[in-house]
């Protein structure tokens, strides 16, 4: 590969180690209005700091559980309480293969 | 291009009642959903069976796809009637799926192109462009050290006609040092462009690690294991350990056994605090092929009262 044209590196960071989220961002990054996030928010699959929507501030976690709830609910016609329940067991399931593969077993 | 037999796709018969198309979508899509599977073709199994399930749950795709006849095989080089595609009527303009460009080219000779964007009506004159998500794929090595990779992403975009053209475009990205799997990475501004005074949106990149040939990772941690001879198990030894950072000498302590764990203090990927590395010992027998080799096994066997099934009570 030719290093002449590329184009100059961007500067980025690492969204779970930034200031976190809010609400405005967090529907943004997730295509959605603020009702979805509300939503996710009074489920307990989202966990902001603050009192009120307006003061939310949401984890880098957060990006990742809500874009997999509301795939799981897109895709797979299952309402939000099924979705909360697979996102719960899908970490679980991963927590355990992580743990198996630090053991040398390969799921 | 290639023939795409929906019906096998589906698993179902070709005169399958639209009851059981929709039954086997359902079951398949919990099966292959790129979030739930782990299989490594997941994502295009998945896409594959959601193509299938648009023309099948729909009738009057199904039946133009069923005019295409019997005696295709999937695969099957393929090449669209020229009269086909007379005398159905396609309602809306062709289709309306979430991700249509990702459909097949067999898809869209058959059911033409179309886009679809999520509320795109009433757009006011000025609206802030979407933020965009994408996975990259980075070496272990990249994360410890820190980067720039380039990488080519693919978009879907509209033409002025309205048909789907993917635009490639070239980023250049820094990789910071100690990023994690599962993290992302921001690039403000590197989404879709917003229209008319609005802001454009944002690129997040998800970070997922290549698997490492030694090393497995859990957070910031780092595994190795390590094999070792027997004799540096049981009387100890300094021996070198390859580690993210370089080389190092690790003592093994004697009287260690299999499965023994052993931290190199902050040798993992770098941080506040930066993660440990764990060696884990994997004793290791030397082959018994020469006739030296068999006679020391003989005298271990002989001097040592050495029961290994001891906990097994036989």
């Amino acid at each position: 590969m030719t290093t002449h044209n590329r184009p100059p590196p961007l500067g980025v960071c690492i969204l779970e180690e930034q200031a976190p989220l809010t609400l405005a961002e967090l529907c943004r990054a997730c295509a959605v209005h603020a009702e979805r996030i509300i939503e996710l928010v009074e489920i307990g699959v989202l966990e902001p700091d603050g009192r009120e929507p307006t003061r939310w501030r949401f984890g880098g976690e957060s990006l990742y559980r809500a874009r997999t709830v509301l795939r799981l609910q897109r895709d797979l016609s299952i309402d939000l309480a099924g979705a909360a329940l697979a996102l719960e067991l899908l970490n679980e399931i991963e927590t355990l293969r992580t743990r198996l593969r630090t053991l040398g077993m390969e799921y | 291009m290639q023939y795409k037999d929906y019906y096998t796709i589906m698993g179902v018969a070709r005169d399958a009642t639209q009851d059981e198309i929709k039954r086997a979508y359902r079951k398949l899509a919990r099966k292959y959903h790129p979030d739930v599977s782990k299989e490594t073709d997941a994502e295009a199994r998945f896409k594959e069976l959601g193509e299938a399930y648009e023309v099948l749950k729909d009738t009057e795709k199904r039946a133009a796809y069923d005019q295409l006849g019997t005696h295709w095989k999937g695969g099957q080089e393929f090449r669209p009637p020229p009269d086909w595609n007379t005398g159905f009527e396609f309602r809306g303009g062709g289709f309306t799926a979430a991700n249509a460009a990702d459909y097949s080219d067999f898809f869209e000779s058959l059911f033409g192109r179309g886009f679809h964007t999520d509320g795109g009506a009433g757009l006011s004159s000025h609206a802030n462009g979407e933020d965009h998500h994408a996975k990259i794929l980075i070496d272990l090595e990249d994360a410890y050290q820190g980067t720039t990779r380039t990488i080519t992403l693919r978009l879907p975009s509209a033409d002025a006609q309205g048909h789907v053209i993917n635009k490639e475009r070239v980023l250049n990205v820094i990789i910071p040092k100690g990023i994690r799997e599962g993290q992302h990475i921001r690039l403000r501004g590197q989404g879709g462009s917003g229209v008319g005074k609005g802001q454009a949106g944002d690129l997040y990149l998800e970070v997922k690690f290549r698997v490492h040939p030694l090393y497995r990772v859990e957070g910031r941690d780092i595994y190795l294991d390590l094999p070792v001879a027997p004799w540096e198990a049981a009387l100890g030894a300094s021996v070198k350990v390859p580690t993210l950072g370089g080389i190092v000498e690790l003592k093994i302590p004697a009287e260690s056994s299999s499965g023994h764990k052993l931290r190199l203090k902050g040798r993992g990927l770098p941080g506040d605090p930066p993660g440990e590395c764990y060696v884990i010992l994997v004793i290791t027998l030397p082959p018994a092929v020469t006739e030296d080799a068999k006679d020391l096994y003989r005298k271990m066997a002989q001097t040592l009262s050495f029961n290994p099934r001891a906990k097994l009570g036989v």
